[in-house]
């Protein structure tokens, strides 16, 4: 029961979120100041990890094509259709989850706390509106990052696979090349829109409704973690049986 | 004037608000006190309109807040001022932009008016020297007058204050009673004060309401209060030596 009642407060929050809007001249610099922490805060450990992978993935690949008769492009192959369906979108949104979502819980739950969320109600400020709108906006930017993270991880792939004497460049660029379906790009980054509006309100819903002092601010980070996570995986599964099955 | 009938409220099965009726007057500081647990703070968020009660109303100079649309509510809303017991002020923004921030959301002014009316209030409440400080870097007194400037730089008609008191040496403790005074017979506003502190109740109370367990116990003024046979207001005000002297002596010279 408890969980429907959250699934209704998070349904009631998310609406509450688009009436009544804050002045366009406050909320223009509020969504500004949201890409800047949200997205483009995040683009250095989103290149650092996708960059890793990306080698990780060409490497063990290689290691694993045993058989003479396969291509060495499918290292390359393997590469890209890893990246691009799956890491980039969900595995870099799950760590979103953890950098992007427990800074939105504890930021909004540390204004629950110190009562900061009271003075705007007080004021007749639509609190949500003012606090979450602006986040669900700046990760609507949220794609761009992930496109980086899907040129990085390939690139990381091809110097890994090239420089690490599995394949040549020209058998990478081969795979890359080999049944390129246009339409996973776009499920990609349909995925992407979808857990960046996750990414956005799951965290800020655990810290507007939080109750308690910083102990529980630091509990509401965590459970939001948990949350927002299971919520992308669920989704990631209907979504790629919605979308390629 | 604020007129409160008979207000309820509850949270599940805690009844908190058993049924107060009350009047506050306009330029005057009403004081509301009780011990812990009274429902001091859902009685001031009742007021604020932060909690809707669930029976009685709660009128504002003639608007029954209940029979007001969402608009009106937050048309009215922008007519009181709230001083939060941590001041609550934003740590993202500098003092002159916690001050602006009302004038900001709800206003038209240019750039410049806005300027001057910061300056103007963070001078009432003589801070001159911080408007590009942020939160963070001021002390607890200055934080107080940082939330009264911003409380009061919309000329509210109400001004709400919890605990203003509280984490405040006794002389800063005196300084935030007594320019919460003077600002409420200056704009002739409707203030209303929740506190624990017995020396803004001798100070600045001309209107004490006393509550406890959810009930209005005992209401008058700062006179009222050192002669009242009530046992559970002298139990409570008087629970220190030095109060009880102070008002052994009151009853002493007045006799």
């Amino acid at each position: 029961m408890n969980y429907l009642a959250s699934i209704g407060s998070y349904s009631m929050m998310v609406v509450e979120v688009f009436k009544k809007p804050t002045k366009w001249r406050i909320m223009k610099s509020l969504i500004l100041k949201e890409v800047d922490e949200l997205v483009y805060g995040s683009l250095g450990i989103i290149i650092f990890i996708s960059f890793f992978i990306g080698a990780v993935v060409a490497i063990q690949t290689a290691l694993n094509l045993t058989n003479p008769i396969i291509p060495r492009s499918l290292i390359g192959f393997a590469t890209r259709q890893s990246v691009i369906l799956e890491f980039a979108p969900t595995f870099v949104s799950i760590i979103m989850a953890g950098k992007v979502g427990s800074y939105i819980t504890s930021s909004i739950g540390t204004m629950r706390v110190t009562e900061q969320i009271d003075a705007l109600e007080v004021m007749g400020v639509n609190s949500l509106n003012y606090l979450v709108f602006p986040k669900i906006i700046a990760m609507l930017f949220y794609p761009f990052a992930i496109a980086i993270s899907m040129y990085v991880g390939i690139f990381g792939g091809w110097l890994a696979g090239v420089f690490g004497g599995f394949l040549t460049s020209t058998d990478f660029v081969t795979g890359l090349q080999t049944d390129f379906i246009p339409f996973h790009i776009a499920y990609a980054f349909i995925k992407t829109l979808i857990f960046a509006f996750i990414i956005a309100t799951i965290p800020s819903f655990h810290g507007y409704y939080m109750k308690g002092g910083a102990l529980e601010v630091g509990k509401a980070s965590t459970t939001s973690f948990v949350w927002t996570s299971v919520v992308i995986i669920i989704l990631n599964y209907l979504l790629t049986q919605l979308l390629l099955g | 004037m604020i007129e409160v009938n008979n207000i309820h409220k509850s949270f599940g099965d805690a009844h908190i608000l058993k049924g107060i009726s009350t009047t506050f007057e306009n330029g005057k500081t009403n004081l509301i006190i009780g011990q812990s647990g009274s429902g001091k703070t859902v009685f001031l968020k009742c007021l604020l309109g932060l909690f809707s009660p669930e029976k009685g109303s709660i009128v504002y100079d003639g608007k029954k807040y209940s029979d007001l649309t969402e608009n009106e509510k937050r048309d009215l809303r922008q007519e009181m001022g709230m001083v939060f017991q941590g001041s609550a002020l934003f740590d993202s923004m500098t003092v002159a932009g916690n001050v602006k921030f009302p004038l900001e959301m709800f206003t038209k002014q240019s750039a410049s008016e806005m300027d001057d009316r910061v300056n103007t209030v963070l001078k009432r409440v003589n801070l001159v020297d911080a408007h590009h400080k942020y939160p963070a870097e001021i002390s607890g007194g200055m934080q107080k007058r940082v939330a009264i400037a911003r409380a009061i730089v919309m000329n509210p008609k109400y001004l709400f204050c919890d605990e203003p008191n509280s984490g405040l040496d006794p002389k800063t403790a005196i300084l935030i009673d007594d320019l919460i005074k003077e600002i409420t017979e200056e704009y002739n506003i409707t203030t209303i004060i929740n506190t624990h502190d017995m020396n803004s109740v001798m100070q600045i109370g001309e209107k004490i309401l006393f509550l406890k367990d959810g009930l209005k116990e005992w209401e008058g003024t700062k006179n009222e209060i050192f002669k009242t046979e009530n046992e559970a207001v002298t139990n409570f005000v008087y629970s220190s030596d030095l109060f009880k002297k102070v008002r052994q002596m009151y009853i002493e010279e007045r006799n």
